[in-house]
């Protein structure tokens, strides 16, 4: 008799071994080799990452004369890199424009679109901008390529060096003459220096962008000139140190990552699938299942992109602006423009600006993107009562493209015209311009001319958001979110976000409702059964 | 009252009494984890939770098969067969002659381990609420691996409606035990496997036909 319960318990714990050691196989397994598949792909895809050139710009004949400006600087490189120029002309870098079409002018700083910091490029008009435009001197689409603002690593100010030897030109002081000639000796020394960009370089106005260090994206600011692994695990001088351009891929001059209306890349591809793609998204090196084997989060890369958990606030180090509001621009103290600071050591209000505000450590927003975002321009027509959305991010839950993705959402108020009600281009530098006219009026009248625009002659201040995508300041894994950050019914980080259910921050009323009331029914029940037996049966029974 | 002379018949194999605790185990720990997954209170932390709900679901899904195996291949099943005999009179122990004192109706036996309330409640939990909850957790679980044919909203409701249903079996299954000659006697059947019954009860016929062998 004994022996058969014997063989049926052998049998049990056979089974119930036999299943254990298949689940946690695929764990000692993965704990074994260590390395999560998706940082192994990576560190593959980037190993081979030692340049080499074939080129010694010291010896090229060419650099190797007294230049007197930077046109001539750009002839001397042009003399090799004979399409330089021409590729260039065509890049987004140059025109400014969404378009590779030049009549076009929908999209682009240089078009009709605008933002809710300096509100509009002015079709290049507005000068001030121009300090990022790669032109010699400021000339816009009308100049020289300036090949040293993206290619010069030494750090020499090449436009100062050339305004002096300008300054100095004509004059025979053998004096003067031997400091254009020290001039134009480090000009040359600074010049054969010259390489592919880096952080500094592409940072020089993408991290400075509206105006100064943060204000605009929240996840690029001069930190990431030399950022350690902590603030971005592939930027950090202690980590990877890549530079921009190992991830935003260049073709003819084309730098992969801009984003209007089309997404910067259409579909999240691993390069194992398709190894000419851009290699720009996470994917492409870390492939769409890049955690360990039995981990959860694998099941999460078909609607949560990458960057929502791995980046968990932004504006880590550096402080980035938050909200800018135009209404009270204009102001003067003692009948001069001034400035105001305020937290974190930053502006709170500037005659030529208006008010702002700035926040560190940003926890971001987060929407269903497909990677288009939407982008108002001047000639939309706009609902005043409402926030104007004047970039937001595109996509929703039934996108099979689409994925949760963190935003800086900056706020603020603009001008926009009462009659028309379409948003306004103010004119901001030069004579004409509001920092010098303190005229707001005439600032829309002369920069809503340049774009062609017309203006009614009356304007008040909407209030607007523009949406950033977060996708720098990547931390290491350690700090990468922790699931109660969503997956919790109060204050979860996606409390705003339909179109999916999330477990544990999502219930149906109904049932949970019928479910406890069950519960607490049996909890009742059993308590007075109980109560009567103590009472009434053990009376009788005496 | 007359009071009967009380034997132990040996009721619950070892193999019985093993599965009934491993699966009273898992299910708690099912019911504990899974109400921190739905977001019902913090205890172990949500990842350790889906990870040890996950890894007991699956392990307590196999071994389920495992049982069924044996319900069929020893007959044992039989003993789940409904009957509405003497129903009515266990339901009327169970809520007035308990309180009297009086016997039970209907005494366990190795041919008929469950009272006729007992079989209608096992196979309900066991045909239906079991089942339905295993189904919805295998398709949640796999919600990403196969076509989604059904919301994971649905899914996940019915999930939780069944969580509380056996929760809710839960505690009335706990209470009772202790209904037995002392508050412990059912107990320490299941964890012995020998039952206390009266010597003089004798049974009955119909109750054993399913499973009498021969
Ligand atoms: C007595 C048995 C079980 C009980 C009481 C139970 C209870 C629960 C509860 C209350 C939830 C939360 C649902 C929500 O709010 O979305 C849940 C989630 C879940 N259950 Fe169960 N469950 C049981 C069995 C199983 C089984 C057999 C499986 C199959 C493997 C399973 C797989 C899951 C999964 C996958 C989740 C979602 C959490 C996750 O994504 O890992 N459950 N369970």
């Amino acid at each position: 008799m004994i022996h058969r319960y014997l063989i049926k318990l052998s049998l049990l714990i056979i089974a119930a071994f036999t299943i254990i050691i298949f689940f946690k196989a695929n764990m000692v397994y993965a704990a074994k080799t260590g390395e999560a598949p998706g940082r192994k792909l990576a560190k593959q895809a980037v190993k081979d990452s030692k340049r080499w050139s074939t080129i010694d710009h010291s010896k090229v004949d060419a650099l190797n004369q007294r230049f007197s400006s930077g046109e001539e600087v750009t002839e001397a490189c042009i003399s090799c890199h004979s399409e330089a120029a021409t590729q260039f002309h065509k890049s987004i870098h140059w025109t400014w424009l969404a378009s590779g079409n030049k009549n076009d002018i929908r999209y682009g700083k240089a078009g009709l679109s605008v933002n809710n910091f300096c509100i509009s490029g002015n079709a290049m008009e507005d000068k001030g901008c121009l300090s990022c435009h790669t032109s010699w001197n400021k000339k816009g689409v009308q100049g020289v390529v300036n090949c040293l603002k993206c290619h010069n690593t030494s750090g020499f100010n090449f436009e100062e060096a050339f305004t002096d030897i300008k300054g100095f030109s004509g004059d025979d002081d053998p004096e003067i003459v031997d400091i254009v000639k020290e001039i134009q000796e480090d000009v040359k020394t600074a010049l054969v220096q010259i390489d592919f960009p880096n952080r500094k370089s592409c940072g020089d106005c993408h991290f400075k962008g509206g105006g100064g260090d943060g204000v605009k994206h929240g996840d690029l600011d001069t930190s990431l000139v030399k950022p350690n692994r902590k603030l971005d695990v592939h930027m950090g001088i202690d980590g990877k140190n890549f530079t921009c351009t190992r991830c935003h891929t260049t073709t003819d001059h084309n730098i992969a990552g801009r984003i209007y209306t089309n997404p910067a890349v259409e579909k999240r591809k691993s390069l194992i699938e398709d190894d000419l793609a851009p290699k720009i998204t996470c994917v492409s090196c870390h492939s769409n299942a890049p955690h360990k084997n039995d981990s959860k989060m694998n099941d999460h890369t078909d609607i949560v992109s990458c960057q929502a958990c791995h980046i968990p606030t932004y504006a880590r180090v550096n402080p980035t602006k938050m909200w800018w509001d135009w209404t009270n621009a204009g102001k003067m103290k003692d009948g001069k423009p001034y400035v105001e600071k305020g937290p974190f050591g930053k502006p709170v209000y500037k005659s030529i600006k208006g008010e702002f505000k700035w926040d560190k450590n940003v926890v971001p927003e987060y929407y269903w993107f497909n990677g288009s975002l939407t982008s108002a321009t001047i000639d939309d027509v706009i609902d005043p009562a409402q926030v104007v959305k004047v970039s937001h991010p595109v996509g929703d839950g039934t996108d099979p493209e689409a994925r949760i993705y963190p935003f800086k959402i900056h706020q603020g108020k603009q001008p926009y015209d009462k009659i028309n009600k379409k948003l306004v281009a103010p004119l901001l530098s030069g004579k004409k311009g509001f920092w010098t006219t303190f005229d707001m009026n005439d600032a829309i009248e002369q920069g809503n001319k340049t774009l062609g625009i017309p203006y009614s002659g009356e304007f008040d201040y909407v209030q607007t958001t523009y949406a950033f995508p977060i996708t720098h300041m990547v931390a290491p894994k350690e700090n990468a979110l922790n699931c109660t950050e969503c997956h919790i019914r109060e204050n979860s980080r996606l409390a705003n976000l339909t179109q999916l259910y999330l477990p544990g921050r999502d219930k149906s009323k109904a049932l949970d409702t019928i479910g406890w009331l069950s519960v607490i029914g049996a909890i009742l029940g059993v308590f007075f059964h109980g109560m009567g037996r103590i009472f009434i049966r053990n009376g009788k029974e005496k | 009252m007359k009071v009967n002379k009380r034997i132990k018949i040996y009721l619950y194999t070892r193999f019985e009494r093993l599965w009934h605790w491993l699966q009273a185990l898992m299910v708690t720990c099912l019911i504990i984890t899974g109400l921190e997954i739905h977001g019902t209170y913090k205890l172990f932390g949500f990842q350790t939770a889906v990870t040890v709900h996950n890894f007991i679901g699956l392990t307590w899904l196999i071994m389920f098969a495992f049982f069924v195996f044996w319900l069929f291949t020893t007959g044992e099943w039989k003993q789940y067969i409904p009957t509405t005999q003497k129903l009515f009179s266990v339901i009327r122990y169970y809520s007035w002659d308990i309180f009297q004192g009086k016997p039970h109706p209907v005494q366990k036996s190795t041919g008929a381990k469950h009272n006729p309330l007992q079989r209608l409640a096992y196979l309900g939990i066991s045909a239906m609420l079991l089942p339905i909850q295993m189904i919805t957790g295998l398709l949640y679980y796999l919600h990403n691996d196969i076509p989604q044919f059904i919301p994971l909203s649905a899914l996940a409701n019915i999930h939780t409606l069944v969580a509380l249903f056996l929760l809710n079996f839960l505690i009335i299954h706990l209470y009772m035990t202790t209904t037995g000659h002392s508050l412990f006697s059912h107990i320490s059947g299941m964890i012995t496997g020998w039952e206390e019954i009266y010597e003089t009860t004798k049974i009955q016929d119909w109750e054993t036909k399913a499973t009498k062998k021969g």
